[in-house]
């Protein structure tokens, strides 16, 4: 079910601007891997390259080689959105889709891609909800839209959208920036629940979010604005944060930087 | 000093800010507009100047300025400001009314005297001048249709230009596109229809039609279509930009293909607007009488063909009527303008709960 992922010398731009430089980390499945660091560092760049989601924006491209179980995401005969399908992404705004309710937003990645049957939906969207840990706030309004739920529960809403797929690997961007500290705990609770069967990668600001809920922690940096962002230290998430090898890593978490 | 003394509001320093300040009573304002109609009507009719419509103009601007100076006198220069402000923002608000009401009341009084079944059923076909009856039905049948067509041929190749606009095009070709459809926007409609006459009529529909050229409704329905396309394309390439970047990048995000996202999230989202655009580009189309005279040729016969021969319309009944040695043809025209109007204005009304039931469905 959940794969490993492997970066190596991962070079991103925009148009001429490069924003991230000779990447390389590996992540272990069945795991919940931190991108922490300062704005602009390139964390959400490398998190957006990893399911193709660089490539959206005009002028954006990668170099060098990112593999899922040593298939190369890069390669040319690969398919987007079969990618896209193995590798989901939460974002940083809840993005329900506006026109579509509670139940349609949940199918709407099986729907679009071809199950009509709808028991198989029913049965879906009931098992993505519940893993969301939302199924029991929602259950007797499936049929309403879901850009009138609170922000919190958009958010489950959009993470069950995600695993509704069955992807093998979860990949979330500040999913808890916009969201009360409530929230934020139910959203972490799910990502425990979620390390069972996902290999999760999660961008987030917050360094006590990414002490709690990860395994290992990847710390990015910048020398200058406008220098591409580097993968500074990669470890344990304890080491990270009790004894660093780096001292700009120790530097940003004791928070003298950044 | 521990009080805020830069409070918004604030008296000179040293003086306690004030929350409470004194108001005009409630029925200040009534007084002062009553004082300023009498006072107006005083000096138009006493000096003999004017009519009514002085009277009131400038009742509004003693009005205004009554209202400035007892404001300024009782609750200081920023209440004085707001008062006169929203005073002037109201009058603009029922100055721009006016014209619509009158032109709806008009409409009404003057098309009622016609609007009976008889108008409906039957067509201008041998109604000599001293005949009060005939009616507009070959009329509403070649507005129907001729419009019909041309949203037949225009909403999707405005939606697709659009979509290719906004989603798809780069660069030049795109730049260029959008270009040559703001060109098309200033079109006047007469071109439109010169247009169709030298292209389709004289060179087109001779070879349907045995080499010799022929009017049709369908050719008005080019010709109508020329003037909707560009109304269409820009009003549907501006909801597209709205919709925000992140639905697409959720949808994409579900490995939904991209022509999919464009489908069932992108053109979803944006329906609501692009109807209305729609409805703009047809309620234009349905007004115009110069290309429908020059290639459908107008008629007094009904004819539900739009292929062959001659088809009016309701815009062009009306230039007809209304121009008519006839007695009777003037409540023709009205009539024929009421019901033209209205037959917009339901479109409108059904386009938009149709773009409104369909969202949410299961």
């Amino acid at each position: 079910m959940a794969k490993r992922i492997e970066a190596m010398n991962v070079t991103a731009y925009y148009g001429s601007f490069k924003a991230i430089e000779d990447i390389n980390l590996t992540v272990e499945p069945k795991t919940v891997t931190a991108l922490i660091g300062p704005s602009g560092c390139g964390k959400s760049t490398f998190l957006r390259s990893i399911n193709r989601m660089h490539e959206v924006l005009p002028g954006a491209r990668v170099n060098g080689r990112l593999t899922i179980d040593d298939e190369d995401i890069y390669d040319r005969d690969v398919d987007v959105t079969a990618v896209r399908r193995m590798i989901g992404m939460v974002f940083q705004r809840p993005n329900p889709f506006p026109t579509m309710s509670i139940f349609d937003n949940v199918v709407a990645g099986l729907r679009l891609n071809g199950v009509r049957r709808k028991s198989v939906l029913e049965e879906a969207a009931e098992r993505a909800l519940k893993s969301a840990n939302l199924w029991d706030e929602v259950k007797d309004r499936l049929g309403k839209p879901g850009a009138g739920l609170s922000g919190g529960q958009q958010q489950r809403l959009c993470i069950a959208r995600t695993i509704a797929v069955e992807p093998q690997v979860v990949l979330m961007d500040e999913p808890c920036s916009a969201l009360d500290p409530i929230s934020t705990l139910a959203i972490e609770d799910l990502m425990f629940k979620l390390k069972d069967r996902y290999t999760i990668i999660i961008v987030t600001h917050n360094m006590q979010q990414a002490a709690r809920v990860s395994d290992r922690t990847a710390f990015f940096s910048i020398e200058r604005t406008g220098d591409p962002g580097r993968l500074i230290e990669y470890d344990d998430t304890q080491k990270i944060f009790s004894n660093p090898s780096v001292k700009k890593t120790e530097d940003y978490i004791t928070g003298r930087f950044g | 000093m521990s009080t805020l003394t830069t409070a918004p509001g604030a008296a000179a320093p040293g003086q306690r800010p004030q929350l409470r300040t004194r108001r005009l009573p409630t029925l200040a304002a009534l007084g002062i507009a009553v004082a300023a109609v009498v006072l107006s009507a005083a000096l138009v009719y006493g000096t003999g100047i004017g009519g009514t419509a002085l009277v009131v103009a400038l009742a509004v601007v003693l009005y205004l300025a009554g209202l400035y100076l007892a404001s300024n006198v009782v609750e200081g220069r920023r209440q004085a400001r707001n008062r006169t402000w929203s005073a002037l923002i109201h009058s603009a608000f029922v100055l721009a009314l006016l014209p619509l009401v009158s032109v709806t009341w008009t409409l009404v009084s003057k098309g009622a005297e016609r609007l009976d079944g008889n108008f409906f059923q039957t067509s201008m076909n041998n109604i000599g001048a001293r005949d009060p009856n005939g009616g507009a039905y070959h009329a509403i049948v070649g507005t129907l249709e001729q419009v019909g067509v041309a949203t037949l041929i225009t909403v999707p190749l405005g939606v697709l230009c659009a979509i290719y606009i906004v989603e798809y095009g780069r660069g030049r070709f795109a730049f260029t596109i959008r270009f040559f459809v703001d060109v098309m926007t200033g079109i006047p409609s007469i071109v439109a229809g010169l247009f169709v006459l030298a292209f389709w009529i004289l060179i087109i529909s001779p070879i349907f039609n045995n080499g010799r050229p022929g009017y049709s409704g369908f050719a008005a329905s080019l010709a109508l279509s020329v003037l909707m396309l560009p109304t269409i394309v820009r009003s549907t390439e501006e909801m597209l930009r709205l919709v925000p970047a992140p639905l697409r990048e959720g949808s994409y995000a579900l490995g939904i293909p991209k022509w999919k996202t464009i489908l069932r999230i992108v053109l979803p989202t944006a329906l609501p607007g692009i109807v209305t655009g729609v409805m703009l580009a047809v309620a234009r189309a349905a007004g115009e009488t110069a290309p429908v005279l020059l290639v459908a040729g107008g008629g007094a016969a009904i004819n539900f063909n739009p292929f062959e021969n001659n088809q009016s319309s309701l815009a062009l009944y009306v230039y007809q009527q209304a121009g008519d040695a006839s007695r009777y043809a003037p409540a023709r025209a009205w009539a024929a303008a009421l019901t033209l109007v209205a037959l917009v204005l339901i479109l409108t009304i059904a386009a938009k709960l149709l773009a409104r039931r369909n969202r949410f469905g299961r």
